[in-house]
């Protein structure tokens, strides 16, 4: 376990980055970097972590950066950790860093590929649940019952689960964490670092203007997310799935809380009647019963996910 | 030895030492990336094959490599380079300097798998160092080449060549290998320290973030002037290649027959031969030909051009390719520099066959045009086109 001691006290993600006010994506990279250390090179995505590192010449980024297309983060860092391992610098972490859009939709077939070539790298796709880049257009990893700007009555699909493709796809180490949960990233960070291949991370990175809750509510918002079950942390290594943080209490329906106190903190889900939250509420104990046959099974490679 | 202009491209990117190779098959590159992938895989080449998932990968792969100091590679053709495009602007504007080969063949629809050199034109606004091959052995000394201007401090961006499909790619013709001291001593080790774009963990930047208007001129003008460097460079390389090889080589272009010519033929590619012996022919018959073969698109050879037409009354811009609503790529840009003079033939799309006596009459029509005080300038000819309607829109045909 990472403790808050052992967290390096300089920052490589820089304060007074160009991120919105209370920007939950902030806090993650911030977070994340502290673990990988300088000893690191990312390549970034058009997303809302391209343009948060501010304008040329400065950069908020204190590790080499290097930006590429919307579509290409896992192909880009596949040549990356191929140059790198054949210049003798295999120990240097490259990471690619995409959004939710960036990794489920436009670029999940370069994933893919780079998944079952094996490369070596670090995938982090932070997830804010939308295209917030370009204003809160719905994308794949929009959850059901999400307004949008091209949903506005909210999304009528569940999400994508992209953590169960990847644990399809056989890579070494998949994970699930949220920002507001930062020593459970941290860990999940620093065991990703010691395995060889594709490590895939999924943070939960709760959005103030996009969600619309208060800019200051965002660690409460995360946190209820986890509470409620609506997202679940958890590792899947070696065929086994291993619940982590606080979800390993929640397997019990009777100890999560009631869907309804995450949806309602958050304007995307304000045009849900009570009729909704119950059918998204039934949803997700289905969601919880199939995380539990995995859990009991160890199901592997190949299996749906905890998604069903 | 004998070989295929295909297998001449993966011999010089091994001559080359190429590292990474990031590549997706095409008809009709796949025996290039072939050839490559063997190679690395016993050894021959120290460096990594990555068998990328599309040609958008490729491109992105070998960006990535060459910003952590590698060598890089990719072959690719007409919708590859195309499924490709959204890359070729960011390795060409992001001043990468990689190599990467194209085997010009037709744009669908309708399918077609033969030669016209559309999709590599088509992408002439992105950076790239942009030439045309004639022969196998051109395609082999342009295979090193290529890596040596890409990587001139004074460039620094990456640069493309062209292969004409199955009249190059698939054609056997002598091929003489370079020693490897040799080529080791033109082609120097790639020097990391000296790219624009380097991802070093001892001096951290960050490349391509958000650049407002008040930089953006500024960032562009240094490609602008790369390019303008490069026409000194290509020459530079040429030279010293061709010293070290023994085989003279074009730079930005080859001047055949030029000097006192009254009308040149301007062509790229493989058929630049046919063109050749055109020129020779209408020579043979009182008629004073020459034909400048136009190896580099980009850097744009206006000098060179403007050298080589000289005094002559007409100049003949033979393309393979077309810009639907402007005319020919090249005898649209020729005409930028020799004016009204330049005359365009749209000739041998889809990989019909151009042969001498095609030239011959394309020259002597240019002439005639030029004499009976015509202005050429839009003066636009489909050399051979069949007036007989066959299917429509190539519908049901392919
Ligand atoms: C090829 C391409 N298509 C569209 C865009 C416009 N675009 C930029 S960022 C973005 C959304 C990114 O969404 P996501 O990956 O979820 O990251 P976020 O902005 O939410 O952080 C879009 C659609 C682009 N830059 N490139
Ligand atoms: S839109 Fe959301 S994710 Fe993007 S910078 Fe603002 S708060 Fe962060
Ligand atoms: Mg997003």
């Amino acid at each position: 376990m990472v403790t808050l001691k052992e967290l390096r006290q300089d920052e490589l993600f820089l304060p007074g980055n160009a991120s919105c006010p209370g920007c939950m994506l902030s806090l993650a990279i911030r977070m994340a970097l502290k673990v990988l250390g300088p000893n690191t090179v990312m390549t970034v995505p058009a997303c809302c972590s391209a343009v948060i590192q501010g304008y040329y010449p400065r950069s908020s980024s204190a590790v080499p950066t290097l930006n590429t297309a919307f579509a290409a983060a896992a192909a880009t860092a596949s040549g990356m950790s191929a140059a790198l391992e054949l210049s003798g610098r295999g120990e240097t972490s490259v990471v690619a860093w995409a959004g939710d859009g960036g990794t489920a939709d436009i670029g999940i077939q370069g994933l893919s590929g780079a998944a079952e070539r094996g490369e070596n790298f670090i995938y982090v796709c932070y997830d804010n649940e939308a295209y917030m880049n370009t204003g809160t257009q719905s994308s794949s990893a929009t959850p059901a019952g999400a307004a949008t700007t091209t949903a506005i009555r909210g999304k009528a699909e569940p999400k994508k689960d992209v953590p169960a493709i990847m644990a399809a796809h056989g890579v070494p180490y998949v994970a699930t964490a949220c920002a507001a949960f930062p020593l459970d990233l941290a860990d999940k960070i620093k065991k990703a670092m010691s395995i060889r291949g594709l490590k895939y991370i999924h943070i939960l990175t709760p959005c103030p203007p996009g969600w619309r809750y208060p800019t200051e509510r965002g660690v409460d918002v995360g946190r209820m997310a986890v509470m409620t079950g609506s997202w679940i942390l958890y590792e899947w290594q070696g065929g086994r799935y291993t619940l982590t943080g606080p979800s390993r209490g929640l397997l019990d329906r009777s100890r999560r809380r009631p869907l309804a106190d995450y949806l309602r903190m958050q304007g995307r889900f304000g045009q849900l009647g009570d009729a909704e939250v119950a059918r998204l509420q039934d949803e997700l104990d289905a969601r919880w019963a199939g995380m539990a046959r995995r859990l009991e099974g160890g199901a592997g490679r190949g299996e749906a996910g905890p998604g069903e | 030895m004998i070989a295929t202009g295909n297998h001449a491209v993966a011999y010089g990117v091994r001559s080359a030492r190429a590292e990474v190779v990031a590549a997706y098959p095409i008809t009709p590159q796949t025996q290039i990336v072939e050839k490559l992938s063997e190679f690395m895989a016993s050894g021959e080449m120290r460096g990594r094959y990555i068998r990328v998932e599309s040609e958008h990968s490729a491109l992105s792969a070998c960006y990535g490599a060459a910003a952590c100091g590698a060598r890089a590679f990719t072959a690719t053709s007409s919708q590859g380079l195309l499924y490709m495009n959204e890359m070729v602007f960011w390795t060409g504007l992001g001043r990468i300097p990689m190599v990467m080969a194209v085997v010009n063949r037709t744009l669908a629809p309708p399918w077609s798998i033969w030669n016209e050199h559309t999709d590599q034109l088509a992408q002439r606004d992105a950076g790239w160092i942009s030439m045309i091959c004639e022969s196998v052995q051109e395609a082999y000394d342009t295979s090193i080449m290529a890596f040596r201007v890409a990587e001139d401090a004074e460039v620094m961006q990456p640069v493309m060549f062209g292969l004409d499909a199955f009249s190059l790619s698939h054609t056997a013709e002598r091929l003489d290998l370079m020693p490897q001291e040799d080529a080791d001593a033109f082609l120097p080790r790639l020097d990391p320290s000296m790219l624009p774009v380097l991802m070093d963990t001892r001096s951290p930047a960050t490349y391509g973030n958000l650049t407002g208007p008040d930089a953006m001129m500024e960032v562009r003008s240094a490609i602008r002037d790369a390019l303008e460097r490069s026409k000194r460079v290509i020459e530079e390389a040429a030279g010293a290649f061709g010293r070290a090889s023994g085989r003279r080589q074009a730079g930005l272009v080859e001047d055949y027959r030029c000097g006192d010519a009254e009308v040149v033929i301007v062509v790229a590619g493989a058929s630049s031969g046919d063109a050749k012996d055109a020129a020779d022919a209408l020579r043979d018959q009182g008629t004073r030909a020459g034909v400048l073969r136009m190896k580099a698109v980009r850097p744009f050879p206006s000098e060179a051009i403007v050298r080589a037409v000289g005094g002559a009354k007409a100049v003949a811009v033979v393309d393979r390719d077309y810009s639907f609503g402007m005319g020919g790529i090249l005898a649209t840009e020729a005409a930028s520099v020799v004016g009204g003079r330049a005359a365009r033939y749209v000739a041998g799309l889809g990989g019909r066959d151009i042969r001498p006596e095609d030239f011959m009459g394309m020259a002597a029509d240019a002439l005639r045009a030029a004499e009976s005080g015509d202005p050429a300038q839009g003066h636009e000819v489909w050399w051979g086109l069949r007036r007989s309607p066959s299917a429509p829109g190539g519908q049901g045909g392919a």
